[in-house]
């Protein structure tokens, strides 16, 4: 369905003390990934307030990933928990929007899982290919009569 | 001197922003000493001519209530807009779209099947529904356009200040009136109402445990609330923590659960996914299943988080 030229535009919260890193070593290691992803470094997955993540979807994102330390290892002891909370009501309240799952992950990556790193933007950026432009903002400005 | 005149208007409401007027009491019969009533739908009998021959500045102010979701709500209170130097979103509706705005959960073709085909109170095999021009005994009739998504009033023209509640409360009505009669009017823009959270007022504050878990959802339809507990720490979803105060808590001190039509503070931009992410937090889940589990149980985290506020929200509506 999708045209095949689509390159999705990825959001990316990375935490900075685990998977910011992990992206950084993803890139001194020299390992592919598609150029999808558009990174904020942020100091904790915690941090991560879902506004943002409907702010960036409304605002032309395809997709938002969240990415931080793994359960235990975060820096402020428990940021990545609230992160994990969180998520399956965000995911809930986007399916009341129809907004699909898929266009927001939440990964755990730490700072040695360079490989991991580049494999979750692959599979991502395949997922989001497979189900086409988000588009929202010109969506729903066509849908509210919205020159 | 003359006395200033004011307009009160109803988009698409209940018809309690009108109700909370009345509820002044006594007190409306000082508004009425002080002021002219020049447009009032509800109470006194006035056309689209009355309003379009008023010289513009005539009438001081327009109190306009309710969301907008007609093409003929739009003509209005851009008509009222044009006429008036000062304009009140008055109640949740105007302000944020409230409670006819969670008709943004659903698309209008989804809307308009609901409520004409796929109830089950409603027998319509020749699917009738509205239609802007219909021929009925050799008539043109003219209905005017239900659009595709409500709005606050904001999204349709300019408003000077916001009276937020569902409906207002009198006290507040009061102030504002006061204010606009002698001039003593805060910034442009402003909400007439404080800008704390409602959990900063609550008279259940003391409650609140140092360390807040919910680990179960309960709801006031199947259970009843401790009559002096903080209701989030019961696992009853309460909206203080996203709301802004100034309502007397009046919902807290019937037992309920406070459900958000104060709308935002100012630092909150997006009122549902600030208030999940508070609560998300709180979940008792050690793991990503229990987390899932948890959310669950919420029923319709939209409806419930956006109660008052999906139009004016970050998505405004849903796309399908």
């Amino acid at each position: 369905m999708a045209d095949e030229n689509f390159e999705p535009k990825i959001v990316g919260f990375l935490c900075q003390w685990c998977s910011y890193t992990g992206a950084d070593l993803a890139g001194t290691s020299r390992i592919q990934y598609p150029s999808t992803l558009r990174t904020v470094r942020v100091m904790c997955s915690g941090r991560v307030d879902p506004t943002f993540v409907v702010k960036a979807l409304a605002e032309g994102a395809d997709g938002v990933l969240i990415a931080g330390c793994h359960p235990g290892d975060c820096h402020y002891n428990e940021g990545n928990y609230r992160a994990m909370r969180r998520y399956p009501m965000l995911l809930q309240l986007l399916d009341q929007f129809g907004i699909e799952r898929d266009r927001v992950r939440l990964e755990w990556v730490s700072a040695s899982e360079g490989e991991k790193f580049a494999q979750v933007v692959e599979e991502m950026t395949e997922k989001l290919k497979e189900l086409g432009p988000l588009n929202w903002k010109e969506r729903s400005a066509d849908y509210c009569g919205v020159a | 001197m003359a006395k200033p005149k004011v307009a009160f208007y109803w988009c698409a409401s209940c018809g309690g922003c009108e109700e909370a007027v009345v509820d002044l009491n006594e007190e409306i019969l000082k508004v009425v000493d002080a002021v002219d009533i020049a447009l009032w739908p509800v109470a006194l009998d006035f056309k689209k001519k009355n309003v379009e021959s008023w010289k513009p500045g005539e009438v001081t102010v327009a109190f306009i209530n309710g969301a907008v979701r007609t093409s003929e709500q739009e003509e209005w209170v851009k008509l009222l807009r044009e006429k008036c130097p000062l304009v009140v979103a008055f109640g949740s509706c105007a302000h944020l779209g409230g409670i006819p705005g969670l008709s943004n959960g659903t698309t209008r073709e989804e809307t308009i099947a609901a409520k004409y085909f796929n109830s089950p109170t409603v027998d319509n095999p020749e699917k009738i529904q509205p239609r802007l021009q219909s021929q009925v005994n050799g008539y043109e009739l003219e209905l005017p356009e239900f659009m595709p998504v409500v709005k606050g009033l904001d999204d349709v023209i300019n408003v000077d200040y916001y009276l937020p509640g569902c409906p207002p409360v009198p006290n507040m009505i009061m102030d504002s009136v006061v204010a606009i009669l002698e001039n003593k009017l805060p910034p442009k823009g402003s909400v007439l109402a404080p800008d704390k959270s409602l959990c900063d007022e609550c008279p259940r504050k003391e409650s609140k445990p140092e360390v807040l878990k919910i680990d179960s959802f309960r709801r006031v339809a199947t259970s009843t609330p401790d009559p002096e507990k903080c209701f989030l720490a019961e696992g009853y979803i309460c909206m203080g923590p996203a709301t802004r105060s100034g309502c007397g808590e009046l919902c807290i001190r019937g037992n309920m659960p406070c459900r958000g039509c104060f709308g935002p503070t100012s630092e909150a931009k997006d009122m549902g996914t600030k208030f999940l992410s508070a609560v998300g937090s709180l979940l008792d889940a050690e793991t990503e299943e229990t987390s899932a589990r948890l959310a669950g149980t919420l029923v319709d985290p939209l409806g419930t988080f956006y109660r008052f506020s999906l139009p004016s929200s970050i998505l405004k509506h849903r796309l399908s």
